[in-house]
């Protein structure tokens, strides 16, 4: 079984990979679609801006392949950017589409009198279990460096928040879509213990018969 | 709840530890992917490496260091040392570093801040900042931070300190060259430009284990909108609670991780019981 990290030329995808060998997954980064078509599961990092990082997935032809693999039930992460852009669509730089596999719209964080971007560890609080977030407390520590975050449309499609002056959803799922506002890659042994878990997910699903 | 941040920093000379010590979960204290694997596995909330190597093959060995760190680091790290351009940081990051501090090549070339926020994004862009305290002229010892309470008999001996004039300045080539810029106009002009983060160190408080200089910090802190580290001279764990409580949103450790004084655990556990939040698995 093989983890695929979508290589779309934003951010951090050596860090990300290097995260999936640390728990003994198989993992490429690649853009070649051929390589993504046969992957268990689909990872969409990410680090930057939405518009371009849309624009990159088109290019690429990237964006189709992604709904035709969720629509075929596929296991997707999103990290950060790569999970905003799941969404219908984000006010930054003036408002671009997304994906739209899942309801709602990536909003600049309301900060208050705190500095953005949103930089450093904060506590989630899980408020769905998941078996993404299987093994892990009810409120865990992850790494966050963001200016916005999603406002899913359907409460249940939150399963973790966190507050930064006001709540924000930093854990989403929605069917076979999972996207975390932080990076789990560099959150320490909660982080890989979530990515360990996303491997378990993506394996059950290409072998779901399996006792 | 956003937790403040206690980040080892590792000083690297030709790809070896500069004052490195034994812990037993490692076997060569060294190597600094080793001993930054350590600090992770002990609860570091980040990791500073900072490159002291001076010969012009340091890219490469940064470069490296990046490149086997993000093979068994799960936390976000910077490097600082050697960065002089888009190209040198681009190397790095690419090879798996989060962020990149720069120091005397932004004195010298200030837009290498907004060329490198522009590319990266200010969240990957450190500000290191050498400051030194410049002393007080004849009768001048009234222009203090705000907040400074003048100078305090801090040792205990019945004299008070030399007294300052309540300014700092920013020092170049790891603080040999005095540069004559006000170190706190100089963060507000660095953080304008895109700087993300100021790491600020007290070459005044650098290896004396006395604490952090909380006027520095203070006054820093209080002149810029994005988080200030504070580094140079923590000796006791009260001194984190200190510069924690006087701005900071992180402290840069070395020496009192380095030679085992205190664990990170042990420092985590005396921030909290202070109130400050702290990440604790």
């Amino acid at each position: 079984m093989t983890i695929a990290v979508v290589d779309y030329g934003m951010g951090n995808r050596r860090s990300v990979e290097k995260a999936f060998e640390h728990i003994g997954a198989n993992v490429v980064v690649t853009s070649d679609p051929e390589r993504l078509r046969a992957a268990a599961g689909l990872v969409v990092p990410g680090v930057g801006a939405f518009p371009r990082g849309m624009a990159n997935l088109r290019e690429l032809g990237l964006d189709e392949l992604l709904c035709e693999r969720l629509a075929q039930g596929t296991p997707v992460l999103g990290i950060c950017l790569g999970m905003q852009l799941a969404f219908e669509r984000s006010t930054e730089q003036g408002g671009t589409q997304g994906l739209g596999v899942i309801g709602g719209e990536v909003r600049r964080l309301e900060h208050g009198a705190l500095k953005l971007p949103h930089i450093g560890w904060n506590e989630v609080s899980f408020t769905a279990s998941s078996p993404l977030t299987e093994g892990l407390p009810e409120r865990c520590a992850f790494y966050h460096v963001h200016s916005f975050a999603p406002v899913p449309t359907v409460r249940e499609d939150i399963l973790g928040t966190a507050v930064y002056c006001t709540p924000f959803a930093s854990v989403v799922a929605h069917e076979n879509f999972y996207g975390v506002q932080f990076h789990p890659e560099k959150s320490s042994a909660a982080g890989l213990r979530l990515l360990a878990n996303f491997a378990r997910i993506c394996a059950r699903a290409v072998a779901p018969v399996a006792s | 709840m956003h937790y403040k941040r206690v980040i080892p920093c590792l000083d690297v000379d030709g790809g070896r530890v500069v004052k490195g010590v034994e812990f037993l979960d490692i076997r060569d204290a060294g190597d600094p992917v080793e001993l930054a694997a350590h600090y992770d596995r002990e609860g570091a909330d980040e990791l500073v490496f900072l490159d002291i190597t001076a010969t012009h093959e340091r890219r490469d060995t940064i470069v490296k260091l990046a490149r086997d760190t993000a093979d068994d680091v799960f936390v976000p790290f910077t490097i600082g040392g050697g960065i002089r351009s888009v190209a040198d940081a681009q190397a790095v990051l690419d090879a798996g570093a989060d962020k990149v501090s720069v120091n005397s090549a932004a004195l010298a070339r200030p837009e290498l801040i907004d060329e490198l926020a522009a590319v990266f994004g200010a969240q990957c862009v450190v500000l290191a900042i050498d400051a030194k305290a410049v002393p007080a002229q004849n009768g001048n010892a009234t222009a203090q931070a705000p907040g400074y309470m003048g100078p305090a008999d801090e040792d205990g001996d019945g004299e008070s300190p030399p007294r300052t004039s309540g300014r700092w300045e920013a020092y170049a080539a790891g603080g040999r060259t005095a540069t004559g810029r006000d170190a706190v106009a100089w963060a507000r002009e660095a953080t304008t430009r895109g700087a993300g983060e100021i790491l600020l160190t007290s070459m005044d408080r650098d290896g004396t284990s006395d604490g952090y200089d909380l006027p520095l910090t203070s006054a820093v802190s209080a002149a810029v909108d994005v988080p200030v580290i504070a580094s140079g001279g923590a000796g006791e764990l009260q001194h984190l609670v200190e510069a924690l409580q006087a701005g900071a949103d992180a402290v840069l450790c070395a020496s009192i991780f380095h030679y085992n004084r205190h664990t990170i655990a042990q420092a985590k556990a005396h921030l909290a019981e202070a109130g400050i939040p702290v990440r604790i698995d």
